[in-house]
């Protein structure tokens, strides 16, 4: 109990491989950044899952209110011609 | 006993000598499963710990082949009496607290880094060249994190201070076994295996000492040093330890899974 108000809660980003996005995978309790840093490495990358750590604390994130969702995102819903699926591809593109 | 014997016997001596330490402590880490503060530490201690056990095997490993009597790693590692293990003593002390657990871990990671450079980069052995350089990774983590609690217990609350200040009276007068050679370490030394633990003493120092600057802890004057582990003189702990360690193999014999 007293760990969890002393210690903040960290968001832990991973970049999986060079030219891949880091990408959230979980969170930890850590007392500041280098410690959050190392946590996240005997916690996240035990099995070889990254090459560079990002961490950032959980209070600093600001979210989306779920109960605004519907304007915020429905609108997109119906606008099909922003989905660039209407071009022919030649096949030596290959996969885009 | 002709002279290439005498070199061999020593040097299966020598290696062992690293390989008790490396178990010894891993060991002693291994011990904090299911009961560290918090998931974070519980998961880093454990990994710290499985570090030093796949070091202790590969030197087990090959100091065996050196031996050449067909001991194996697990041989070695649990068929052994309490006098025949060499670990330094400083490995084999009890957990105590974290704060405990965090300076010990940072006395021998402070050491076994820049010795474990010095045997990738000079001795004449092959393999222990390979060991080495692997390890010297590892001890590099174990630096770092242990540095960095033993600066936040030490510059923390008033209790984590004054725990990591018991600590360092505990522990600190076991620190200088580390750089004293055995007759064994010092055949070796010559030999051109392994280098002379004397020479990493001013590096130690100053990783200590800047540690130590940042934590507000101060380097206690230690009026008896302790040692006798590379003789296999060791604490009362150490047969605890190892009836704990042992059990399985005793119990077993030979058994695997």
């Amino acid at each position: 109990m007293t760990t969890e108000n002393l210690t903040p809660l960290w968001e832990v980003f991973i970049r999986p491989r060079n030219g891949l996005h880091h990408r959230h995978v979980g969170s930890l309790h850590a007392a500041d950044s280098d410690m959050a840093l190392q946590a996240a490495r005997d916690v996240y990358t035990r099995r070889g899952e990254g090459n560079s750590i990002w961490v950032v604390r959980s209070a600093e994130i600001s979210a989306s209110d779920p109960s605004f969702a519907e304007p915020m995102f429905e609108p997109a819903d119906d606008k099909i011609y922003r989905h660039p699926t209407f071009y022919d591809i030649p096949d030596e593109v290959g996969h885009m | 006993m002709d002279a290439a014997t005498a070199t061999q016997d020593t040097a299966f001596q020598a290696i062992i000598e690293l390989a008790d330490d490396c178990l010894i402590l891993g060991h002693r880490l291994s011990e904090w499963c299911g009961h560290a503060p918090v998931l974070e530490e519980e998961l880093a201690l454990a990994n710290m710990g499985l570090d030093l056990l796949g070091q202790a095997r590969a030197l087990y490993a090959h100091a065996g082949e050196i031996e050449g009597k067909g001991r194996s790693e697990d041989d070695l590692a649990f068929l052994r009496r309490e006098r025949d293990y060499r670990n330094c003593l400083l490995v084999e002390r009890r957990n105590g607290d974290f704060a405990a657990t965090m300076l010990r871990q940072l006395y021998f990671s402070a050491f076994m880094q820049p010795f474990w450079r010095a045997v990738a980069a000079s001795s004449n052995d092959e393999i222990l060249r390979g060991i080495a350089a692997k390890a010297e990774k590892e001890m590099a983590y174990h630096l770092r994190h242990s540095g960095e609690w033993v600066i936040r217990m030490g510059d923390g609350t008033e209790e984590s201070a004054s725990r990591m200040a018991d600590a360092v009276t505990e522990l600190h007068r076991y620190t200088g076994e580390l750089f004293l050679a055995s007759p064994a370490r010092a055949d070796a030394i010559a030999a051109g295996l392994l280098p002379d633990p004397d020479s990493l003493r001013t590096e130690w120092d100053r990783t200590i000492a800047s540690v130590f600057a940042a934590a507000h802890l101060t380097i206690p004057e230690v009026r008896v040093p302790q040692k006798g582990g590379r003789d296999g003189r060791h604490g009362e702990d150490m047969g605890h330890l190892l009836a704990e360690l042992q059990f399985m193999q005793r119990a077993y014999p030979g058994m695997s899974w």
